[in-house]
């Protein structure tokens, strides 16, 4: 008591300044990805509209940026184990046809329709967590390949006979339509899967293993880690992101189609870093995730609204990441 | 507890030294099997149009990889090697002028490889003195370098002087003055005159390219020091080893090669198109390992590089002539690709110990 007492008096009075400073990598990282909507949602309103900062468009953003957060979930907790999911496109799209061939647009086979997805997920998840844990692949290569394969057997089964494309109606009002009028119910999905992957990556021994593997693989196997298993549970984790999240794009869309899983896989990755998890692996806080996600719609958003050329989107937003690595994503400076 | 860990086990010896040592070996052999089954499927492959056709449709995918395997054996990923080839692709067609001449296809040529190694310049630069990571880097670079090729060339289009395409993708033969052998050739001269035939000019161009670039650069000090940086940064510092100078440099190259590439693929479209670059990112890499190029850095070269790329390109061939189902082609060439690229880049089959694997 005594002791704490002294020590009180003689550090001088910790300024917001300083605990800045003091913070560790990972809560600053998420101080300045959280700063950066905050300026995002400010400038947009200041010289883009003053609409931007309006509740409906916010939540409209949230909504679409929902999407995004579900596959960046999973995605963050491979990229925390040290790999990373290149398959995400076509995880998706398989997911997506397949299911929406099984609900056939009714509404009482929507549980077959996710239980379908799911399965999808569960075996291309079990197929890059086996090839990366026991093959020994490396993961950007394994699930390149599978990607490949994926989209093949995609085009094999949409394309010898066109199947029922459309969504059922449910499914289209989960992704499109909102609750009490203001809420989203595709960001409440959002949460639910923020809840769970926050509770597994933070509250879990899984989660505890997962950052393990990241930091040190062998380190962590040495010490009764079963490492492979880590690795097979973040892919399968993913995967079935992956493929709800396919569902829900359908659902957003209306109906299933080829090649709409491709515009999601790098805005993923970027989302992930952008919020301040090492892409190395080992690090990282999911609410960065989320932020990161939130930062890449916002910008989209921002940009569509302007409706500056595609050519300035691309550039801006290769900036922005550029920028948001800059503040934190350094390696500490070494004699290699 | 610790009985349950496999630290002893251990693959058979001789297939490990094969698999570790001969990986840019077995992209050959691959390359062969694969040319194989292309022959028996289609006795006419080996006529000079079936073949310059091929070599052009390999040719932006060989300089694709060549980008990606610069950077690959520095222990890096390049992911902006696509939309540097569209960039190169879209600068290309809007400075060629249809009066220019000569001179003008020249300064083309100059003016694109030079912005291209400077694109890869600024990945360099960054990844370095930013001290951060390459997959990071380029995926952002990337983004602004597509926007560039969009800026560039918001439509597909723009002017590429026919003769330019014809130097680029046609046979040598057909490129030399018409009775430069004499009317009537005999002897030696019908030889050389039937050889030219069958070449096809960017088969030169890939040996020119390898000869005056490559092939210097891998013996020059800063080559050796690629690879000591990609094989270990830390062991290739204390010996010395200018590191900055070059992983800065394999960008460099790299952007060289992809500006090569972009060059290489306005000659066979003749025109411009923001979004032609694309694929060859992800196929990029897929060939680097084909060849026989680690991942992790050190090892390999752009020899199993352009084997990886001829090879990825009889797939298709391939599958074509074996008449299947076009509805399966993209499965079968995923499956292939999938099998071969897991083969090759398994570590299961070049370590000693379980442990080694999870290095």
């Amino acid at each position: 008591m005594r002791q704490e007492g002294l020590n009180m008096a003689n550090t001088p009075k910790s300024t917001l300044r300083d605990r800045f400073s003091n913070m560790d990598r990972e809560n600053r990282s998420v101080v300045i990805s959280f700063s950066m909507i905050i300026l995002l949602i400010v400038f947009g309103t200041l010289f883009i509209t003053p609409n931007f900062a309006s509740p409906t468009f916010l939540t409209q953003q949230l909504r679409i940026a929902s999407f995004l957060g579900i596959i960046a979930a999973g995605q963050m907790a491979v990229i925390l184990t040290g790999n990373i999911d290149l398959s995400v496109p076509w995880t998706l799209n398989l997911s997506a046809v397949i299911a929406t061939s099984v609900m056939a647009g009714q509404d009482d086979r929507l549980i077959l329709g996710i239980a379908s997805a799911v399965g999808v997920g569960v075996i291309v998840g079990l197929v890059n967590g086996i090839g990366v844990a026991y093959l020994r692949i490396p993961a950007m290569v394994l699930t390149l390949g599978v990607n490949a394969v994926l989209k093949g057997v995609t085009v094999v089964y949409t394309g010898s006979a066109p199947q029922f494309q459309q969504t059922p109606e449910l499914l289209s009002k989960a992704a499109t339509e909102t609750l009490f009028g203001f809420l989203p119910i595709a960001v409440i999905l959002w949460a639910m899967v923020s809840l769970f992957n926050y509770l597994i990556l933070s509250r879990s021994s899984m989660g505890r293993k997962t950052y393990a593997v990241g930091n040190n693989e062998i380190a962590s196997y040495l010490s009764g880690v079963k490492t492979s298993r880590v690795l097979i549970m973040v892919f399968i984790l993913s995967a079935v992101l992956n493929a709800l999240a396919g569902l829900l794009l359908a659902g957003n869309a209306g109906r299933s189609f080829n090649e709409m899983g491709d515009p999601y896989m790098l805005p993923a990755i970027a989302a992930v870093v952008v919020g301040g998890t090492s892409i190395l692996g080992g690090s990282g806080k999911y609410m960065g995730t989320i932020a990161g996600v939130i930062i890449v719609r916002l910008l989209d958003g921002a940009l569509n609204i302007v409706q500056v050329p595609a050519a300035t989107k691309d550039i801006t937003f290769g900036l922005v990441i550029l920028l948001m690595l800059f503040l934190y994503g350094r390696a500490e400076k070494v004699r290699e | 507890m610790m009985a349950r860990l496999q630290t002893t086990w251990r693959m058979p010896d001789l297939w490990r030294y094969t698999l570790r040592h001969f990986r840019v070996g077995i992209a050959f052999v691959i390359l062969f099997v694969l040319l194989g089954i292309t022959v028996s499927l289609n006795p006419r492959f080996f006529t000079p149009a079936v073949l310059t056709s091929t070599s052009n449709q390999s040719m932006t995918l060989v300089f694709a990889g060549m980008a990606q395997t610069t950077v690959v054996i520095t222990g890096g990923i390049d992911l902006s090697v696509g939309p540097l080839i569209s960039m190169s692709n879209s600068l290309a067609s809007t400075l060629f002028s249809e009066t220019g001449g000569a001179f003008n296809m020249i300064v083309v040529v100059v003016v694109v490889l030079v912005v291209a190694s400077l694109a890869g310049l600024v990945n360099g630069l960054i990844v370095v003195y930013g001290r951060l990571q390459p997959i990071i880097v380029t995926l952002a670079t990337a983004s602004i370098y597509s926007g560039i090729a969009l800026f560039l060339r918001p439509q597909p289009g723009g002017f590429v002087p026919d003769v330019y395409g014809d130097l680029l993708t046609r046979r040598v033969g057909q490129l030399l003055p018409e009775g430069l052998f004499g009317e009537q050739p005999a002897g030696i001269a019908a030889f050389f005159e039937s050889l030219f035939n069958f070449i096809p000019a960017s088969f030169i161009l890939l040996i020119v390219v390898l000869l005056v670039v490559w092939i210097p650069f891998r013996r020059s000090q800063l080559g050796m020091w690629v690879y000591a940086v990609g094989s270990h940064a830390g062991a290739a510092y204390m010996s010395g080893v200018n590191v900055k100078l070059a992983r800065i440099s394999a960008y460099v190259l790299s952007g060289l090669f992809a500006g090569m590439g972009g060059l290489f693929l306005t000659a066979q479209t003749l025109s411009g198109d923001a979004s032609n670059g694309e694929v060859f990112t992800l196929q990029s890499i897929a060939i680097v390992v084909l060849g026989g190029t680690s991942l992790f850095g050190g090892s390999g070269g752009v020899a199993g590089t352009i084997a990886g790329a001829f090879a990825l390109r009889l797939i298709p061939t391939i599958l074509f002539f074996a008449r299947v189902n076009p509805l399966q082609q993209p499965l079968w060439e995923g499956a292939v690709i999938l099998l071969a690229v897991a083969a090759g880049a398994s570590r299961i089959f070049t370590v000693r110990r379980w442990l080694d694997m999870m290095r």
